[in-house]
């Protein structure tokens, strides 16, 4: 029986289809993986069938019988459950708290609180989510906290449960933990939608795989366990990639930057504790960790945005500070980790934008002047040479997908050339095209004898680029070594400082 | 082909000159409607305005001579907005300006006008410049919000200039708080000789252009920009904000004393108390319906000066009250603020005009 049948999808934004004609079934009692990149419409067309979004053409039907999904809380009647990738907890407020918030078993004017602890832990014990109702949810894990709004959802009956990118902020450990958790809830009838871009995790959990490529249903009800991660791929994609394709340094070079002791405090509160790191010409050091461990301001710090309380840093062995302008005049790129934030500023044109920092450079600026056409030319010369999808430079960079936003950043760092880079995130939120791309660029880079700072969330990244790894934990490097060393579970368990430090 | 028609439509609904339009017929409309209500014939208040501003010469004269001081200050306000400030101080800021023109504009200096003339203008831009300048600094230094820092130094610059008009600045034997008259080689010269419009109408032109240069071709102007629009991608550009945030307060300043140097050599020909009948808040209207753009305040300065002009006229052939002109400054101002509002007014009226063909989706 079918749990969930969307037929014929059609979805315009402005001028923009976003989902063409697109079928998809779910059945009862199955976990089903939605694969595609950013911007496929994944989430789009499960934003249709929770009832956020209207769509312009098709019919959903709900165990068989049409639905008129207009607002998420007819959606909950229907027993569809939606767990976001931000979660929408109240940290002060208890599990219990959080999980009954808007239907309250109440006992005359009152909430009847003993009874709600008693449904919720009753919940938690059947399906072995392993915590305690009545902890504050700010006590918790990032993946216990994930749990919790599983259990909301499930508290409002929900029998088809939507995860929109659930292991994006899990580390390896949290996201076997949310497997267990998922077949569990799958022993129990329910139906499992995962949104997702990661094709390990959908070869891992899914019975099913659909695929949706620019807006458009590539394969649907696909057996998970008769496709390789590569026909994925090729499915997704629209073409060959490989995804395992690596290639290490070749010669290392000299020290080319160096902190020691790097101590900082933020508001009081120590961020970064004695930290210290040193990365070779012709090397990348990638820093895996799990965000909030300090690697924000360790990024500011290596790109003299923020002064340190103490700290030595040397570039190619000789003592180095100076405030942003002077550490990007010194040859210090930067890709930012936040690219809305701290990258572009995205109301401004890609020609504005492909300077950035460097506006003031002689061959883009004499006497305060631009130099227009000259600064056109470059930008038109980066838009080819980038692949960056944009009809003209001027197009805003609001205008522009998260990948084609990251490559206009690349393409500004990638062409001054610089001795030292720092990555931070390079690749979040970005397609498997842009991301290959993004990849191939910073290798050649690091063939040039350049040093790379790789700082990501993204394991896989990490030990797919790094010559060296570097864990962070709580503000300190609590782990170096060659990147074969350890394997994925271990380094998982390093960076929830599970392990004791090891540095060869 | 649909969708090169729904790009186009698209475009046009985001194109800040198709709202602005918009705000301004619809401001046109509701204040006919509430002129109506009031027992008034909107149809003889246009027109009077309409006569009032083009009707004569002095029409003309009178139209373009409000419309100056607005689009100065309105330029002053939509220079700031650049760089992401409200400059609420403008009206201070003119104030002061009206001030440093004044005094370089009574002291006798031996100057021929072709000299004296630039200088007294000169000193009316930099006296804004430097008056904004301390809110510039106080935001910088002291993270003080410049709307609350304008507001209140706006006070300030009226009171201090009464004090010194009632003091040492006080012409011989007047009894009224002013100056002096300027000197005739500091005089701002008038088009027409009977009627108060000066040759700085031209300059505000000329200002608006160098300002719309500036900002899309200076390094600076750059700079600015992207402080207004993104902080942190600036700091992360190396980009001094504080010296950003400075310039842009004291060219916004100086722009605004621009608008009391006109005053004071050209209009009144002297520093006379409370001149100005609300010139700098003002410019808050004619910039909003400029959407913020250099030579959009051009044309959003003349279209109030029109109202402006007209409202004396309103008030010489009709009985309706020049406020008015407020009603419709005011409206205009609500639309423009609110994009959305006219969007779904759009929306509305496809909505009606979609009903009678039936229901096909």
């Amino acid at each position: 029986m079918e749990a969930v049948q969307m037929r014929s999808i059609t979805k315009w934004f402005g001028s923009l289809c976003a989902l063409d004609h697109v079928d998809f079934s779910v059945r009862e009692g199955e976990i089903h993986s939605l694969l595609g990149e950013n911007g496929a419409g994944k989430s789009t067309l499960m934003n249709v069938l929770y009832g956020m979004l209207p769509c312009d053409e098709g019919e959903v039907l709900i165990h068989g019988k049409p639905a008129q999904i207009r607002h998420p809380s007819q959606a909950i009647e229907l027993g569809i459950g939606m767990v976001h990738q931000h979660f929408m907890l109240t940290p002060v407020m208890t599990v219990t708290e959080n999980v009954i918030v808007g239907g309250e078993p109440v006992n005359g004017p009152f909430v009847d609180y003993r009874s709600a602890v008693r449904q919720v832990q009753e919940m938690i014990d059947r399906y072995h989510f392993g915590i305690d109702a009545n902890t504050k949810v700010q006590n918790l894990s990032v993946g216990e906290q994930q749990r919790v709004e599983i259990l909301k959802a499930l508290y409002r009956g929900a029998n088809i449960l939507i995860l929109d990118e659930p292991t994006a902020v899990l580390t390896p450990q949290e996201v076997q933990e949310l497997f267990a958790v998922l077949r569990d809830l799958k022993a129990a009838g329910k139906s499992i939608i995962i949104i997702t871009h990661k094709l390990k995790e959908t070869a891992a959990i899914a019975d099913r795989v659909s695929v949706l490529r620019s807006g458009k249903m590539i394969d649907s009800g696909l057996e998970a366990s008769r496709c390789s991660v590569n026909d994925l791929a090729l499915m997704m994609v629209g073409r060959k990639v490989d995804l395992t394709f690596t290639r290490r340094s070749q010669c290392v070079g000299q020290v080319a930057f160096e902190v020691q002791n790097l101590n900082l405090a933020v508001k009081g509160v120590p961020v970064l504790k004695n930290l210290s790191l040193k990365v070779r010409k012709g090397q990348i050091l990638g820093i895996a960790g799990i965000e909030g461990n300090g690697q924000t301001e360790l990024i500011e710090v290596l790109t003299g945005l923020r002064r340190p309380d103490s700290a030595v840093i040397l570039k190619d062995g000789k003592p180095f500070s100076g405030n942003a302008s002077d550490f990007l005049t010194a040859g210090v790129g930067h890709i930012p980790e936040d690219r809305l934030s701290r990258g572009l500023v995205t109301p401004m044109s890609i020609e504005d934008n492909v300077i950035l920092g460097y506006h003031r450079r002689p061959r883009f600026a004499g006497k305060g002047i631009r130099r227009s056409a000259d600064i056109r030319a470059f930008a038109d010369e980066k838009l080819a040479e980038f692949q960056i999808k944009a009809e003209t430079v001027q197009t805003p960079c609001s205008a522009l997908s998260g990948g084609n936003q990251q490559k206009v950043i690349v393409a500004r760092v990638f062409s001054e050339d610089p001795d030292i880079l720092i990555a931070a995130q390079p690749t979040r939120g970005v397609d498997v095209g842009a991301q290959e791309f993004i990849h191939n660029r910073l290798l050649d880079l690091r063939d040039e004898g350049k040093a790379i700072v790789l700082i990501s969330a993204d394991l896989d990244e990490v030990r797919r680029l790094s010559d060296r790894v570097a864990v962070i934990y709580d503000g300190r490097i609590v782990a170096e070594n060659d990147h074969d060393v350890w394997d994925e579970m271990e380094l998982g368990l390093l960076m929830t400082g599970g392990k004791g430090g090891v540095t060869a | 082909m649909k969708k090169n028609l729904a790009i186009s439509r698209a475009a046009l609904k985001n194109s800040s000159l198709v709202i602005s339009a918009a705000a301004m017929v619809i401001s046109m409309l509701i204040s006919a409607l509430i002129m109506a209500i009031c027992g008034y014939n909107p149809f003889e208040a246009y027109s009077a305005i309409l006569t009032g501003a083009f009707g004569s010469l002095r029409g003309i004269a009178q139209t373009l001579a409000q419309a100056t001081p607005l689009i100065f200050t309105g330029l002053a306000f939509a220079f700031a907005k650049k760089a992401s400030l409200i400059n609420l101080g403008v009206e201070g800021q003119m104030y002061m300006g009206a001030l440093g023109a004044a005094l370089v504009g009574i002291t006798d200096l031996g100057l021929p006008a072709i000299v004296h003339v630039p200088l007294a203008v000169l000193a009316g831009f930099l006296f804004g410049a430097a008056y904004a300048a301390i809110i510039g600094g106080l935001k910088v230094k002291f993270g003080s919000n410049e709307v609350v820092a304008g507001v209140m130094l706006n006070s300030i610059a009226g009171y201090f200039i009464n004090y010194l008009l009632n003091g040492v600045l006080l012409a011989e034997g007047s009894s009224v708080a002013q100056t002096e008259r300027v000197c005739q080689t500091a005089r701002l010269p008038r088009i027409f000789s009977s009627y108060q419009v000066t040759i700085a109408v031209f300059l505000a032109v000329v200002v608006c252009i160098a300002v719309r240069w500036f900002i899309s071709h200076t390094v600076l102007g750059y700079e600015i920009r992207s402080v207004g629009m993104n902080k942190k991608a600036a700091e992360t550009a190396g980009i001094h904000i504080s010296k950003a945030l400075i310039v842009a307060m004291c060219v916004s300043g100086g722009i605004a004393g621009l608008a009391g140097a006109n005053q004071v050599l050209g209009v009144d020909r002297r520093l006379i108390s409370d001149f100005s009948p609300g010139y700098g808040f003002n410019g808050i209207s004619v910039s909003a319906l400029a959407a913020d753009n250099p030579l959009g305040v051009i044309l959003a300065g003349l279209i109030f000066g029109i109202l402006r002009a007209g409202a004396l006229e309103l008030n010489r052939s009709t009985g309706i009250p020049v406020e008015f002109v407020d009603v419709i400054q005011a409206m205009v101002v609500i639309f423009v603020s609110a994009p959305l509002m006219i969007r779904h007014m759009g929306k509305l009226t496809r909505i009606f005009r979609k009903k009678p063909a039936g229901k096909e989706v």
